[in-house]
């Protein structure tokens, strides 16, 4: 029998029976939609994540006391804006260094309240990290070195305290004491669920006296270029061991934090890809459950077609086209319908998905070699039925 | 044609060896009209399946058009079949959901011919059975009889040596029987060898030959009075009771 021919023997079978063909397909369907789906949201969520480590800036170093490893809290900081002139020396340019006190604070606009991070920094922040003002100004050198009672919103508390109306020389109190608006921020949407618009910053003079401190939190650093951060690095650390002789400091780069991100996001993808492909696998078990069935019920039909020529290999082949045509119109269908889900999900939640061709490839791939493992089980034993005893089968 | 010597066919049920074919030699000629008669378990019907090259003796040797099947396998044996045998079963065996054109171009899809002759020729077959009338009917669209010339068309697409009919009459009343009947006398006119599988005594009167079996066994009537050879349901039948195997 010629190939062409076997195509259209398989097409006609599964479509004389097409509840349990689309039935048996669905399997499929759902397994490489979801291995196309969830593949998407993960390399997506991975690539967002990475535009916004990387959208902080470029060639930062962010330093901060204590260790960094996994588990441990915090170190409290005894870090002060004197270590931070200290580094500023060894950096060589003030413009390249900022600093942080942060902490939660309810921020109140007459009878509206709002619940943000209060960030003390230096007027250098804009310069060290991308963040770019939707109205007014910045803080100033001055306003840094007097204290002054101003501060820039993130959009997310200007929105919750003023609605519409614009913040710009408008009062808000944190912790009782009164500060004025100078500036509002660029939504920044969110990360990993974090709202990264519900912040303000304030001179971080004013800060400490509110928080009635003189530490600062940590220290971030850019770097003129790549190839000199390790130096910087080490320098700065060098710098602060000598004036902390009993704590630890830790310089982490950009690329370190995304390569951590990356490692728990690609473990994330991976775990999504295999729950999927366990799907697409049951999926496969069902094609195979259908065709055996299929082979039962169809003896009496190998039997005639092999009374009238057929050999083995005739019916073999096809059953593996029919269980062949299954999965891979199945992974069509569910190629399409994962999209389909992804650009949903993208377009109607925060989550956001990327396509990939290789996960298009892989699920595709898998799908149509489902089939064929799938299906040659079947094949052999519809091939190797013997004719009188199929022809006899009622 | 065939040529059967000495064949016997056992089958393993249950690790209990059955013989359902005891040493049976004929010789099948190009222009013969057979009918093989015989009880229930008589072994008729695994004899025509040998016969058909469907099925293997375990003993003696047959040849099927020349070729001792012993030597074929399987792929081989259903090219055989494909080139020499044409079957025509009791319940028609059509595919459903097929038309009957299609139906009759089925044995010429595993001889590689074209999609466009296959249709030619299963078209032309279907007129020389009295069905041209019925090219894209589907088997539940037609009545018996007319299954049964389609299933009889699908026999001869190929063009073979020799008809192997098993009760092609079984399920067809007597009327409908008589013109199917006919049609493969007229084929054996033509020069296809037939040979029927029948209970029917009035239908194997008609062959010009017939084949008694009993007990896996071909048993000749005229030498054996004794034996009460009759296999026929509609006559008092000391073999019926020996029921099926």
């Amino acid at each position: 029998m010629r190939l062409a021919e076997a195509w259209r023997v398989a097409l006609d079978a599964l479509r004389a029976n097409r509840l349990r063909s689309v039935l048996t397909m669905l399997g499929v369907v759902i397994g490489v939609a979801a291995v196309v789906a969830l593949v998407g949201i993960g390399t997506g969520t991975k690539g967002q994540i990475e535009q916004q480590v990387e959208g902080l800036g470029s060639n930062l170093l962010l330093v901060v006391p204590g260790r960094l490893e996994a588990g441990s809290a915090p170190t409290a900081s005894t870090m002060s804006l004197d270590d931070a002139e200290a580094v500023t020396r060894v950096v060589g340019d003030r413009d390249r260094v900022a600093v942080t006190v942060a902490s939660g604070e309810t921020i109140r606009a007459g009878s509206r309240s709002a619940f943000a991070s209060m960030q003390g920094v230096l007027e250098t922040t804009p310069s060290v990290f991308v963040r770019r003002l939707d109205r007014g100004a910045y803080l100033t050198r001055t306003d840094v070195t007097t204290g002054r009672r101003v501060a820039v919103l993130g959009a997310g508390t200007a929105s919750a305290l003023f609605g519409d109306r614009d913040p710009i020389g408008r009062q808000i109190t944190i912790s009782g004491v009164r500060f004025r608006v100078i500036g509002t921020f660029e939504r920044l949407g969110q990360s990993l669920g974090v709202d990264r618009d519900s912040e303000v910053h304030v001179p971080v003079t004013a800060a400490q006296r509110l928080l009635g401190t003189d530490r600062i939190d940590g220290l971030a650093i850019r770097a003129p270029d790549r190839e000199r951060i390790n130096a910087l690095a080490s320098a700065v650390v060098a710098t602060l061991s000598e004036r902390h002789p009993d704590t630890d400091f830790s310089a982490v780069t950009q690329e370190q934090i995304l390569g951590v991100l990356g490692d728990i996001l690609g473990v994330l993808t991976g775990v999504l890809a295999a729950i999927a492909g366990i799907s697409l696998l049951v999926g496969g078990v069902g094609v195979s459950n259908i065709m055996l069935v299929s082979v039962r019920e169809r003896t009496k039909e190998i039997g005639l077609r092999k009374a009238v020529g057929a050999r083995p290999r005739d019916i073999g082949v096809q059953f593996l086209l029919e269980a062949v045509l299954l999965t891979t119109i199945g992974g069509v269908l569910g190629m399409a319908l994962g999209v389909t889900a992804a650009l949903l999900v993208d377009g109607l939640t925060p989550v956001p998905a990327t396509i990939t061709w290789w996960s298009l490839a892989l699920a595709f791939g898998v799908s149509a070699i489902v089939g064929i493992v799938f299906g040659v089980v079947p094949a052999q034993r519809a091939g190797r039925l013997d004719p009188v005893v199929a022809l006899r089968t009622e | 044609m065939i040529l059967a010597d000495d064949i016997s066919r056992s089958y393993d049920l249950d690790g209990v060896s059955v013989e359902a074919l005891r040493g049976v030699s004929l010789t099948i000629e190009p222009t013969d009209y057979v009918a093989i008669v015989g009880a229930s378990g008589s072994g008729k019907s695994t004899l025509m399946h040998l016969l058909g090259g469907l099925d293997r003796p375990t003993g003696g040797t047959l040849l099927i058009g020349g070729r001792d099947v012993a030597t074929l396998n399987p792929a081989e044996m259903a090219k055989l079949r494909n080139e020499t045998i044409g079957f025509v079963f009791q319940s028609f065996h059509l595919l459903a959901r097929t038309t009957a054109r299609d139906n009759v171009a089925l044995p010429l899809v595993y001889r590689g011919v074209g999609r466009r002759e296959r249709r030619a020729r299963a078209t032309a077959m279907l007129e020389r059975v009295g069905l041209a009338h019925r090219l894209d009917h589907r088997p539940n669209q037609m009545s018996g009889g007319e299954q049964q010339r389609v299933a009889i068309a699908r026999a001869l697409v190929t063009d073979p040596s020799v008809l192997l009919a098993d009760e092609p009459t079984g399920n067809l009343d007597t009327t409908t029987g008589q013109s199917v009947l006919g049609l493969l006398e007229s084929l054996n006119a033509e020069g296809v060898a037939v040979v029927l599988v029948t209970h029917d005594r009035d239908v194997a009167a008609r062959a010009h030959r017939q084949i008694v079996m009993r007990d896996g066994l071909i048993v000749d009537p005229s030498s054996s009075p004794s034996l009460n050879i009759s296999p026929f349901p509609s006559a008092p039948d000391i073999s019926d009771a020996e029921g099926d195997r």
